[in-house]
């Protein structure tokens, strides 16, 4: 029934990832980066999803569910370790460990 | 799917709905100034995802993106929030250097998404495409899946999962031993 097809999912995916690839760039709290990269996530998966739906398979909701996982995982290790890098320097600024670009 | 009979498009509503939604809070996690304002934003973008998952028919999807997303891993930024206090973070200024070097990159992706997009629409390689709509998906089918064709990613994940436990307990450890020595 559905007039919406799957260029439209790909579009919003796409618009997703660009918007949080911008505020990774752009922004300097390392809180901020880590939200851009859970949008860009959401842009991916809208792709997997839409083109699990489009060749009626379970492959790209699978793939999702395990980028659930790993988001999750992420979360919780960079939370921890932006708390750790906080209480060391007082500051979340990503300036504040350039030394770590080697 | 159900919706949208009678020749309303409840389906194309929704969507673009969600799609508003999604992009409008992206863009509020993207260029607000408070953290908190960012958070909530991220909440009402991961809500508008699955959203789109339910109109994908995959209903699923759309609970474990509500529940672990929503339920949890912002539940751990609010708590990442609270514990960096959020005053001193709040004066970073992004160089105008650096946002235009952003603009400039992510305003070619898109270009380049939208238009190999347009033009693979155009050359007819999606077809008319009614998403298969019609079928649906129940959990069980999922859940075989998992425990049969996608077993060994399934291990893995597991095995991750005890890694990011060992990890997150070690992290806690460290910073109670490193608040003593500082202290």
């Amino acid at each position: 029934m559905s007039d919406v097809v799957l260029q439209q999912y790909l579009a919003v995916g796409a618009i997703l990832f660009v918007i949080g690839l911008i505020g990774f760039m752009t922004r300097r709290n390392l809180i901020v980066l880590f939200l851009s990269t859970e949008v860009m996530f959401q842009g991916v998966a809208i792709n997997f999803v839409a083109f699990s739906r489009y060749y009626a398979g379970l492959d790209g909701q699978v793939f999702v569910i395990f980028l659930l996982v790993i988001a999750a995982a992420e979360a919780s290790l960079a939370l921890g370790l932006i708390v750790l890098l906080f209480r060391r320097r007082l500051t979340l600024d990503v300036d504040a460990w350039r030394e770590l670009k080697g | 799917m159900m919706l949208g009979q009678a020749g309303f498009p409840m389906g194309a509503v929704l969507f673009y709905g969600f799609a508003l939604g999604a992009g409008l809070s992206a863009m509020g996690v993207a260029l607000s100034r408070n953290i908190v304002r960012q958070a909530v934003c991220l909440l009402f973008a991961l809500a508008s995802v699955a959203g789109l998952y339910y109109l994908l028919g995959c209903e699923f999807l759309a609970a474990v993106q509500l529940v672990v997303y929503a339920g949890g891993t912002l539940i751990l930024i609010v708590f990442g929030v609270m514990l960096t206090s959020s005053e001193l973070s709040a004066k970073f200024v992004p160089r105008r250097g650096e946002v235009m070097v952003a603009l400039g990159i992510g305003a070619v992706l898109l270009m380049g998404l939208i238009v190999g997009l347009c033009a693979a629409a155009g050359s007819g390689a999606f077809g008319d495409a009614p998403l298969a709509l019609d079928r649906d998906y129940p959990v069980d089918r999922l859940g075989l899946a998992m425990l049969g064709d996608y077993l060994a990613p399934f291990e893995v994940v597991s095995v991750l999962l005890l890694v990011v436990m060992i990890g997150a307990a070690y992290l806690a450890k460290a910073r109670r031993k490193g608040q003593g020595v500082q202290g």
